[in-house]
Order: C-alpha cells, then sequence, then structure tokens
C-alpha cells in the first residue's frame, strides 16, 4: 500500500469535497496477511470498505484487530495489497488514510496548543516560529470539519478526553481522507460525548462520502451507526449489515453474551 | 573581525568589553546559547535530560581517543565519538532491553571512565582537565566563525526537523499514521543535539553543558502556553544567564560556565514562581 507523503496537497483536497457520487467507489482489501515472529496474526482477509459507508470491524480480544489497522497504515509488513477504486472500476492511486487512535499517552505538561498541533502536521514551517495567518485558518478549517473551533487556543494537555477526539478527528480529516479509522472512540469519552462524536463521524461520512472502519464493542453503538460489520478473528468469519452479523453462528460463539443481548 | 569589534564596541560602551576576549567570549555564547535553548525545548519535551548529561560526559572518553590517535585538534574526533555514542544508545533504547534510565547510566559511566582511563594512562589528564569546566574565555575568532557556522547548520536542520519531531514527541505512533518517518526524525535530533554538545563543551565544559541545554528551555517550560513561547522565553533566559554570567563572573575572577548556569538556575526558580503567580490568577 502506498502513501501519499504529508504535508498536504490542498487540490486533492478539493477535489475530493466536491466528488458527488461515490457510491460504487470502495478500498479493496485483497488477500491481507500478516505473519510476525512465526505467528500467523491475520491470514487471507478480503475486505471491501465502501465510500460513504461506516463498517465496524470487530472481533474477540488477539483477533488482529489492531494488527489489521497497522497494515493499513503500513506500519507492519504485510502480504496482499490495498487498492483504491473509483465507481468506474479503475484502480486510484493511494489510499490516504486518516486514523484517529484509541487513547493518546503524551506529556500533558508540553506547553504545546492545539494549533501548534495541527499546523505541525500540515505544515513545513516550524511552530516554534509562530503559525501564519494562512496556516491558522487552515487548522481553522480542519477544527470546525470535527466541530471543535473553540478548542484552537487551548493547550492540548488541558482538553477533555472528548475534546482531544475531536481535535483528532480534525486532524484524521487533513487532508481528506478516502479511509478514515476510528480505533474504539469509546474509551476516556463519557456516553453523550460519543454519541455527539459518531453524529458528527455520520454527518461527515454523508457529506464527503469517506470509507470508515470503526473498531468497536459497543453493539449498541454499531447498531445505530454501522452500515456494514465484519467479525474477523485471524481471517474474516462474517460480514454484511449488523443484523446479519449479530445473528451468524461464528458471532453468537465468540460473543455469546452480547449475542443474547443483542436479541 | 575588527569590523565586528568595532560595531561591538559602539553598542557596548562598558569597560569590560574593552578587551578582545571578553569580547570574542561574548560573541561565542550568542551563538552558543540559543541554539542549545531551542533544541533543550525538545529534550525536556522528550524526557532527554538524562541522556544529554549521559552524552556531556562521554566527551572526556572522546578526548581520550584524540589524544590516544595523536590528534593536535581533538574537535572533529569529539563530535564523531558523540554522534557515535548517541546512535549507540537511541538504538539500544529503541530494541529494549533494560530501562531506557539504566541503559543511559551505563553510557554515562563508561563514557567518563574510558576517557579518565585514557587520560590519567597517558599522563596528559591535567593538560585536558580543563574540559570539565570549559573556557570560554580562550576562545579565537576561528573558533567563533567555526560556532557561527555550526549555530546556520544547526538552525536550518532544526527548522527542517521541528514539526515532525514535534508530533513525534506527542505520540509515534500517531506520527506515523501521517507518514513521518519517526525513526529517522529521532536519530537526526539525537545526531542534531550530539553535535551541538560537542562542539560546545570545549568551552563549556563536561559537568556545565547539560545545564545549558536543560535549564532555559525547563524554566521556560513552566510558563510557556504554546509551542513558539517555549522557544522564545528559552532563548531569551539562555541568552540573558549567558551575558549575566560572562559579565559576572570576569570581574570577579570566577568560571565563566558556572557563573551562567547558576544564572539559568536562578532564571528556574524565578519561573516556578511565576508559574505559581500565574495559575492562581487563573484560577481567580
Amino acid at each position: 500500500m502506498s502513501q501519499t507523503p504529508y504535508p498536504y496537497d490542498p487540490t486533492h483536497r478539493h477535489d475530493h469535497l466536491h466528488s458527488s457520487h461515490c457510491g460504487l467507489c470502495r478500498i479493496e482489501l485483497d488477500h491481507i496477511s500478516v505473519i510476525a515472529q512465526g505467528e500467523t496474526l491475520l491470514q487471507d482477509v478480503n475486505l471491501h470498505l465502501h465510500c460513504g459507508q461506516l463498517t465496524a470491524l470487530v472481533g474477540p480480544n488477539g483477533a488482529g484487530k489492531t494488527t489489521l489497522v497497522k497494515a493499513l497504515l503500513s506500519q507492519i509488513p504485510h502480504t496482499g495489497t490495498v487498492r483504491h477504486m473509483d465507481d468506474q472500476e479503475r484502480v486510484l492511486r493511494s489510499v490516504r488514510t486518516g486514523y484517529v487512535p484509541q487513547q493518546l499517552p503524551f506529556d500533558k505538561q508540553m506547553p504545546v496548543t492545539v494549533t501548534d498541533f495541527l499546523a505541525a502536521s500540515l505544515t513545513r514551517r516550524p511552530v516554534w516560529l509562530g503559525v501564519s495567518k494562512r496556516t491558522r485558518q487552515e487548522v481553522q478549517s480542519a477544527l470546525s470539519l470535527a466541530q471543535a473551533e473553540h478548542l484552537q487556543n487551548r493547550m492540548l494537555g488541558q482538553l477533555s478526553g472528548g475534546e482531544l477526539q475531536r481535535v483528532l478527528l480534525a486532524m484524521a480529516l487533513t487532508p481528506t481522507p478516502d479511509l478514515l479509522i476510528l480505533d474504539e472512540p469509546v474509551s476516556g469519552v463519557d456516553q453523550n460525548g460519543l454519541a455527539l462524536f459518531l453524529d458528527t463521524v455520520d454527518q461527515l461520512k454523508r457529506k464527503h462520502h469517506l470509507a470508515i472502519l470503526l473498531i468497536s464493542h459497543d453493539w449498541a453503538l454499531v447498531r445505530q451507526y454501522a452500515d456494514e460489520m465484519v467479525l474477523i478473528n485471524k481471517t474474516v468469519l462474517c460480514e454484511g449489515a449488523p443484523e446479519t452479523v449479530f445473528a451468524c453462528d461464528t458471532f453468537r460463539e465468540a460473543f455469546p453474551a452480547a449475542a443474547k443481548e443483542v436479541e | 573581525m575588527q569590523g565586528i569589534y568595532n560595531v561591538m564596541d559602539a553598542l557596548l560602551p562598558f569597560a569590560i568589553f574593552r578587551y578582545s576576549f571578553m569580547k570574542n567570549a561574548l560573541l561565542a555564547l550568542l551563538f552558543l546559547t540559543p541554539l542549545l535553548a531551542l533544541l533543550g525545548t525538545m529534550a525536556v519535551n522528550k524526557r532527554m535530560a538524562f541522556f544529554s548529561d549521559a552524552l556531556g560526559h562521554s566527551a572526556l572518553a572522546g578526548v581520550g581517543i584524540g589524544v590516544l590517535l595523536g590528534l593536535s585538534n581533538v574537535t572533529v574526533i569529539l563530535v564523531l565519538f558523540g554522534v557515535c555514542w548517541a546512535i549507540l544508545i537511541t538504538r539500544i533504547n529503541r530494541t529494549g532491553g533494560s530501562s531506557s534510565d539504566t541503559t543511559i547510566s551505563v553510557f554515562s559511566s563508561a563514557g567518563i571512565a574510558l576517557g579518565l582511563l585514557i587520560l590519567s594512562g597517558s599522563g596528559k589528564y591535567n593538560r585536558y582537565s580543563s574540559i570539565l569546566v570549559g573556557d570560554i574565555l580562550a576562545i579565537t575568532p576561528t573558533d567563533i566563525l567555526c560556532l557561527g557556522i555550526a549555530l546556520a547548520v544547526g538552525l536550518a536542520l532544526w527548522v527542517l526537523l521541528y514539526n515532525k519531531l514535534l508530533l513525534t514527541a506527542i505520540n509515534p505512533q500517531l506520527a506515523q499514521s501521517r507518514g513521518i518517518p519517526t525513526k529517522a526524525v529521532e536519530y537526526g535530533f539525537v545526531i542534531l543535539v550530539a553535535v551541538a554538545v560537542m562542539l560546545s563543551i570545549r568551552w563549556v565544559g563536561v559537568l556545565l553543558i547539560n545545564a545549558l541545554l536543560i535549564l532555559p528551555a525547563a524554566a521556560a517550560r513552566n510558563i510557556a502556553r504554546s509551542a513558539a513561547q517555549h522557544a522564545l522565553y528559552s532563548v531569551i533566559i539562555s541568552l540573558l544567564s549567558g551575558i549575566t554570567g560572562l559579565c559576572v563572573s570576569v570581574p570577579l575572577g570566577t568560571s565563566v560556565g558556572a557563573a551562567v548556569v547558576l544564572c539559568a538556575a536562578v532564571c528556574y526558580a524565578l519561573s516556578l514562581l511565576l508559574a505559581r503567580i500565574l495559575r492562581v490568577r487563573l484560577q481567580a
């Protein structure tokens, strides 16, 4: 999988915001396998992540969810390919991936503002020289995507869990990715904040036709927000609409308690 | 050089700056302290104070090796040795094993011991003991020129590296997901710190170099609320300490490096106080 190098190219983003139909466009994971230190972590994963759809990735602990995310981010070596196909069945150049990590362990005392943090990922100009007016505007429009404009002058270490998640979402969305990965956006955020966060994600999905991969074990949320659901354990065990997967035998086996609950 | 001296004479009509060694020392401090202060902001953010300390101590071994090889100018060997040492510590820390403070401590002790072994064995220890405290008053115009070039190159690299390094310092996994080659960036940083430390060590001294790197940045961090403020306050504190230290120590006949570091330490104490006052006012 090739990744477009940052800092971002504004024209790419512009194209994306105005591409109106991409119901057929998708990210294809083709025969993805990961073997590390002689142990098979993922075996022959085939998946289509469609634009404009939120796909929930579920699986028991150690099933390889994190490994799959790392493979998608090119952080670990894998076999197989990841392709970005458009609605004309053409292969596009690369897959741009935005990633919102589960947690962001960092030094809370670090004198870094939200603007510094985003500007550092958007420009080459070092933020210790100050942030230019133009970059400030870019940062603001990035934050507005995640409804977090009001946070721009706050120190990163003083944000609440939910606020930090919004800032991370803003970063993941700038430049606009083809694929947005949300890694268990549950931890550290209250239920109310989480619904608000996923509402924002849902709106973005409709507006920008993003393909979204959500790792979550909150079944109520998955049922409410996911268009597709995939159960994996080393390989894909069951996929389809959430209701279909909830009814799968493999799902009942993996999550007996949850299967009762969703019934 | 004479031109620069004339400008300095016009700008600094004080008795102690009549001597050219004072002018040289002042110029050297103006070159040295800002770069160390800027690198220090990241060293503090990345909790690398102990790492740079070990690096400074290893300069003794660097000098020892230079003497063994029979070189009259040990600067090149110092820089090379420092870079290798820094890469080695970083590599061992990355691949795990013992905790990083243990590894660093091993390297720190080994560096000092190796240096002492060679220098004491060759019987030239007294000749090189000045490296412990440094002697900025002995700096020559050629040395200053070298420092100036080093400062320019160092700043340029710092400009290129900083944003990537900042994201890596906040969270390496996130930085990686943004396409940043975090490993290369981290090695770039430790090499830059190693070069800056080794070039400064003759003038500031093994015992004091780390203070110059860490203290201004640590003091600035107490009161800064953004990356730009951190860098700015750190540079101001280091320049202030540098100039004050020089002006105070020479008339008293004490070590310049020690006076500079003491000034920075006073700044650190003041910054703690100021941070407290700011916090109380914010809460009110």
